[in-house]
């Protein structure tokens, strides 16, 4: 196996915290003692698999068609001083549970609260894609938009500002080639500031709302919080209540949502305009 | 912390039912469209250079041909065709090379060794007659035709022609009554039936899944290519003169894995009026942009997930099964091998639906693994014959180092034109391998579905050679 293996022996500019693929560790499926969990979302077909094989080194399927992973692929890698367990989700286009692979994704962002939850989004296709991105968005501020398939969005005459996706999402958003390993150390750096909190998204919240509903949430919202301080989606679970989610009713039910505000740490102040210089 | 201990998780579902009464019903669409509508306006300020679209967009070009109305399947047909002849016409020689070696060299090797090393004859034979001649038999028949058609059908996954087909089949699934998806599982179907049951995990209507899931044996699994690929080439080939040998034993084995569709959708129409009935849902499917596939990648993932898992796994079925078939030649009562009886008992039932008892002995040992069907067939086959005399003695000195030699042996064991159609038809239509049964009662949870998932294939399997063979004889009677 290549679980000591290390790509790019030596970087050109060792010393600078961007360019230091060299510092990752392609574990394959060793994931013992992981610090870090990280979830891979996003639509289908975006190269979610590829970018999953290029951070763990794994060869996992891929194929350039939607629906090729319906399962979870789990593997494993390290970065810096910290060991990451990287779970591959199946592409949906959306969270509202519909099927089962979208529950899959859904409940595994929600229950399973992974530290950095990544985003990968066809550059070429960005508005669809980036409806999941919202979504998720909803859950967990603990993640990181992969702005994928960047080369093919030039080919059809499209270029991303990724950093003003950036401030518009408040979350760090890195574009990428994963076919071709361009970005990763760019990716691994933002997914490492997210996991240990130095970079922290802030929490999406749906504009253009008429006023009914947004009253409605906000009076939900408000129970939510009195019940269990700390939930830090108690929006999107009042919206998941009022769109008459059964599964998320029974979480409620049998006490599953409030084992979720165990063990919460308190991070410290958003930080993402930070990130933003390192990049710039 | 809070000192309001008043609200309970019943007061805050009920709470939440009141307001969705408030809300609306139309609650839903309302949510969707303010997502959309935020996605929408983030895009448009990130998107900086919407550039002018190119007049020409090659994808679309592409597409309009290869999902057009008019040239979508022949072109279907013509590429698998085309993949098929390259497969079939490459894989002899590499085929008879290492069979050459395999059983030309390494196998008088292997016996002069135990021969000069005094090894009891019952232990040679069941090492080197029965597990090492097994194993050989699976690594030259199944090696090179392998190694040749899983990479190009790769290649095509990774170029974007899957999805197309998908597409093309989409509108004739929905009229069976199915889910326009299963075309994406059925694909899936093609490589692995295990891994096309899993798939239909994408389809949410359970009816429809269902549906999905017991048709999915139709789709014709890595396990069944080459037995079809070889007995295509040993029989359809011969009859043609040998320059279109290779194209016409392509086209047969094209025409198995389309009467394979064509079953997947009488057989998913019959379900869906009868016991699975109710309404079709509908669901978009996106073509994937057509990509350059990386071919070094493709080669190696192919090589590794494909070829090697499928060749690995027939090899871990073929040494058992070639001790277990060894063994149950060589054991005798009453002066008849326990192999013998068992193919002289099945031997009627074979002959009445156009195979014969070898073949039928061959699928029963044959559940865990659908790879390892011509293996045995091959040993059974030396076996009996051998026992009969066309061999030498009892044992099994019968060296196959090319097709002509594997034809004649079939020959000998009594094959005809018919034995082989039957046999194609017979491996395309027959129960599922015990992986899939068991990965098909995981996913439906179901007992009763997966026993007709199981059953419903062989019924029919004997049904369709049954006719097939009365048709024949009738006809070769009146000829």
């Amino acid at each position: 196996m290549n679980d000591q293996m290390k790509i790019k022996p030596t970087a050109p500019c060792a010393t600078c915290p961007v360019h230091n693929a060299a510092n990752l560790k392609r574990l394959g499926v060793d994931m013992e003692n992981w610090d870090f969990v990280v979830a891979l979302a996003g639509n289908p077909n975006v190269g979610k698999s590829t970018v999953f094989n290029a951070l763990t080194g794994l060869h996992q399927h891929t194929g350039n068609w939607p629906g090729k992973t319906v399962t979870r692929a789990e593997g494993g890698f390290e970065y810096g001083d910290y060991r990451y367990k990287v779970v591959d989700l199946p592409g949906t286009y959306s969270l509202l549970a519909t099927s089962l692979d979208e529950e899959v994704a859904r409940d595994f962002i929600l229950f399973g609260q992974p530290d950095v939850t990544i985003v990968v989004v066809d550059a070429s296709r960005l508005e669809r894609n980036l409806n999941l991105a919202l979504q998720v968005l909803g859950i967990t501020n603990r993640m990181v938009v992969c702005l994928n398939l960047v080369d093919e969005a030039k080919r059809h005459g499209i270029e991303v500002d990724q950093r003003r996706l950036a401030r518009d999402l408040g979350v760090p958003v890195v574009p990428t080639v994963a076919r071709y390993d361009k970005g990763i150390d760019d990716l691994l750096e933002a997914i490492s500031e997210v996991a240990t909190g130095k970079v922290l998204g802030k929490q999406y919240r749906i504009k253009n709302m008429p006023p009914r509903l947004k009253n409605a949430v906000e009076q939900l919202a408000g129970m939510i919080t009195t019940l269990y301080p700390g939930l830090p989606n108690a929006r999107w679970v009042a919206l998941r209540l009022l769109d008459g989610d059964e599964r998320i009713s029974e979480a409620i039910r049998n006490g599953e949502l409030g084992d979720l505000t165990k063990g919460m740490e308190e991070f410290s102040e958003p930080n993402l305009e930070a990130r933003m210089e390192v990049h710039a | 912390m809070s000192d309001q201990h008043d609200i309970t998780p019943e007061q805050l579902l009920k709470e939440a039912q009141d307001l969705r009464w408030e809300v609306g019903g139309d609650f839903h669409e309302k949510l969707m469209e303010t997502i959309y509508t935020d996605a929408a306006k983030i895009a448009e300020r990130a998107i900086t250079r919407p550039g002018e679209k190119s007049n020409f967009d090659l994808d679309r070009a592409i597409d309009s041909v290869v999902t057009s109305r008019v040239w979508g399947f022949p072109i279907m047909v013509l590429l698998f065709t085309f993949i098929f002849w390259l497969t079939i016409s490459g894989a002899n020689y590499p085929s008879k090379l290492i069979s050459d070696v395999l059983l030309g060299t390494v196998r008088p090797f292997l016996k002069t060794l135990a021969a000069n090393l005094n090894i009891p004859w019952w232990i040679d034979g069941l090492v080197i007659d029965g597990m090492y001649l097994s194993t050989a038999w699976v690594i030259s028949v199944m090696l090179p035709p392998m190694a040749i058609f899983f990479p190009l059908f790769t290649l095509l996954e990774d170029f974007g022609y899957l999805p197309r087909l998908a597409f093309n089949f989409d509108n004739i699934f929905k009229r069976a009554g199915a889910h326009g998806k299963q075309a994406l599982s059925m694909m899936m179907g093609f490589g692995c039936n295990a891994a096309g049951i899993i798939a239909t995990r994408i389809i949410d209507s359970p009816r429809e899944r269902l549906i999905a899931m017991i048709t999915n044996n139709f789709a014709l699994c890595n396990g069944r290519w080459p037995t079809q690929i070889l007995i295509a080439t040993l029989f359809i080939g011969a009859l043609v003169p040998a320059h279109i040998a290779g194209l016409i034993s392509a086209l047969a084995v094209v025409g198995i894995a389309v009467l394979g569709v064509l079953l997947t959708f009488v057989v998913s129409w019959a379900l869906s009026r009868t016991v699975l009935k109710g309404e079709v849902s509908t669901f978009s499917l996106e073509l994937p942009p057509y990509r350059p596939p990386r071919i070094l990648q493709t080669l190696y993932t192919s090589i590794i997930d494909r070829t090697i898992y499928v060749l690995w796994r027939a090899i871990v079925f073929a040494m058992p099964a070639g001790a277990v078939i060894w063994l149950s030649a060589n054991i005798k009562i009453t002066g008849i091998s326990i192999a013998e009886y068992l193919v002289n008992f099945l031997n009627p039932v074979g002959i009445l639906i156009g195979l014969n008892g070898v073949i039928l002995v061959a699928y029963i040992v044959a559940i865990p693994a659908n790879e390892i069907v011509i293996p045995t067939v091959l040993m059974l086959t030396v076996l009996i014959t051998g026992a009969k005399g066309f061999g030498s003695g009892s044992g099994v000195i019968f060296e196959i180092q090319s097709n002509t030699e594997m034809l004649s042996l079939f020959n000998a064991g009594g094959w005809t034109l018919l034995t082989a159609v039957n046999l194609m038809l017979f491996s395309l239509i027959h129960n599922p391998c015990s992986t899939t049964i068991y990965t098909m009662y995981k996913e439906s949870g179901s007992l009763k579905w997966t026993i007709v998932g199981a059953l419903l294939p062989l019924g029919m399997g004997i049904v369709v050679t049954f006719f097939v063979a009365q048709i024949w004889r009738l006809v070769a009677n009146i000829v």
